[in-house]
């Protein structure tokens, strides 16, 4: 299997913070690899990190082979690197239209994969003139989920996407997701675990800015003894 | 109060209003976008107006060089531009060239600062405002060295030299020019917002810059040019209102102060409410001045910037801001 992203050693802090304590992990090529783990683990920073919205200190981001580390975050997106925030990122001043457009990288983008994302999200095109503002919070993660889909990324992190959202609309972002899955390679923080193991490959178990362990999400998700000491949850 | 005295208030509320929002609007697109409070905005207001005044009245061949610092009007002088030629004659042709002008002098002036002084003190807000405000100082003393210490007058084009009654009062044309002017920017600023891509990016980036980032848009370009756009509608703004309230090195300092309550009333970011707070101050201060007094009229301003700061911090048309750069 191909690493397409990979963290070795990668050392972040948040002013005197230091979250990231040698995290290290790699997503591969094709493959939705999930980070566990409890709130404050270090799961979003890891994210964020990658993107060089708060940039490691030490460590090696590798996209593709390549150094990212130290790179801006728009280059860094630039390289195929797509964000689902845990706000989602919405413009709720923009309109659904132009949320996706914002996101195009190149001329007709969005034209060229109209009919693949209003396929996997039908209701955005009925509610493309609406204010990003007026969406119900699983339209909004239809919609964050869609703007990743506009440009060719090759890699997308997608943070708790199911946090605060209702029961029926969590089934309508796996349903997003699993649709997702095969057409891109994915790095998920989900700290619902039934979700996490409906859609994960592989997954990382995060504590104190560390990977305390890892596997394919079938082993892991048999192991309850490890999701209860560091999920406290059980499948 | 006669009809004629609310006409004559309206008038000069809507062509302050209008003068108001030219210089606001650059202002809180530059705080609502990239958290930067301009203090020199007035400063570039006013090197708009010397500029727009001395191309104004060097092309006219009037004083050619008379208004230039030494090094550049003996150089210009050999080129064959001198006094007592009119490189163009027609005052309407000339007015609109010293327009552009000081509207481009502006964006570059703009750009410059941005580049070279605003960009590396992103990280440090405080910074940025002790910048802005010295930047303002070196400016009008600039404008003093080089144009000394008395105030000018730009005279009005032709075209715009006359008055009309309106319900028996005078009316200056240029008023009507004022006014037309800022309807004029105020649609172009709102379809450049609104109908281009550069638009969206702008209003994205206004609500979250770290969220227009991770889309893999590089903001920092953005900033220079919306601080370039916002110093030249600044600049612009100055050499229009020249021939309406003379030029002098202060003159940016007042106008200055009534944007910051028009960007406070209306709301930082927006191009809407920067227009209705340029609108609502203007009629404010014209039937305050007329009522009462000048000195007045600016308290009961600041008085109402402070109430709206209490009732709603984001102003009328504000929007919360999210993610930082």
């Amino acid at each position: 299997m191909t690493a397409l992203l990979e963290l070795r050693d990668v050392h972040t802090y948040i002013g005197q913070f230091h979250i990231l304590q040698g995290m290290s992990l790699r997503a591969d090529q094709g493959q939705v690899t999930v980070l566990l783990g409890r709130n404050g683990a270090g799961k979003t920073t890891t994210l964020r990190t990658i993107l060089g919205l708060t940039p490691p200190r030490a460590g090696q981001v590798m996209l593709g082979g390549q150094s990212i580390a130290g790179l801006p975050t728009h280059a860094i997106a630039g390289r195929g690197i797509g964000y689902v925030p845990e706000d989602r990122g919405v413009f709720t001043d923009l309109t659904v239209e132009e949320n996706l457009v914002i996101s195009e990288r190149g001329q007709g983008d969005l034209a060229g994969k109209a009919d693949f994302i209003f396929g996997l999200f039908p209701d955005l095109k009925r509610l493309s003139r609406l204010k990003g503002g007026q969406l119900s919070g699983g339209q909004q993660q239809m919609l964050a989920l869609a703007r990743v889909l506009v440009p060719d990324n090759r890699l997308i992190l997608i943070d708790e996407p199911t946090k605060g959202l209702a029961p029926i609309l969590v089934e309508q972002v796996m349903a997003a997701l699993h649709n997702l899955k095969s057409a891109i390679t994915v790095l998920l923080v989900e700290q619902n675990f039934t979700v996490a193991r409906g859609i994960g490959d592989h997954c990382y178990i995060v504590d104190a800015g560390q990977v305390v362990h890892s596997g394919p999400m079938k082993e892991i998700a048999a192991d309850e003894g490890l999701i209860q000491r560091y999920l406290g949850a059980g499948g | 109060m006669s009809l004629e005295a609310i006409v004559s208030i309206i008038i000069q509320g809507l062509t302050l209003g209008m003068l108001y929002f030219l210089i606001a609007a650059g202002l809180s697109l530059i705080f609502g976008l990239m958290d930067v409070l301009n203090f020199a905005h007035g400063a570039i207001f006013m090197v708009g107006a010397y500029v727009a005044t001395t191309v104004y009245y060097d092309l006219g061949g009037g004083q050619f060089g008379a208004y230039l610092p030494p090094p550049l009007a003996p150089t210009l002088l050999k080129l064959g531009l001198k006094g007592g030629v009119a490189l163009v004659a027609d005052s309407n042709v000339r007015f609109v060239i010293a327009l552009l002008a000081g509207g481009l002098v502006g964006v570059g002036l703009g750009a410059l600062i941005e580049w070279s002084m605003i960009r590396p003190l992103y990280k440090r807000p405080i910074f940025q405002i002790l910048l802005t405000l010295g930047l303002a100082y070196v400016l009008s003393e600039l404008v003093r060295n080089i144009w000394g210490f008395n105030p000018y007058n730009l005279e009005k084009p032709a075209a715009l030299a006359q008055s009309v009654e309106v319900v028996e009062r005078m009316v200056p044309y240029y008023k009507f020019f004022l006014i037309a002017l800022g309807c004029v920017l105020f649609i172009v600023v709102y379809a450049l917002l609104q109908r281009t891509r550069l638009g969206i990016i702008i209003r994205a980036g206004v609500q979250n810059s770290e969220m227009v980032q991770a889309l893999g848009i590089n903001v920092r370009r953005v900033f220079t040019v919306v601080f370039a756009l916002g110093a030249g509608l600044a600049a612009f703004g100055g050499a229009a209102a020249a021939p309406f309230v003379g030029v002098s090195p202060l003159m940016g300092m007042s106008f200055q102060l009534s944007a910051f309550i028009v960007v406070v009333i209306g709301g930082m970011g927006s191009i809407p409410g920067a227009a209705v707070g340029s609108l609502l101050v203007g009629l404010a201060q014209a039937f305050a001045a007329y009522r009462l007094s000048p000195l007045v009229a600016n308290a009961i301003l600041v008085g109402l910037m402070g109430l709206v700061l209490l009732i709603k911090p984001a102003g009328l048309f504000g929007a919360k801001k999210e993610g930082g750069h």
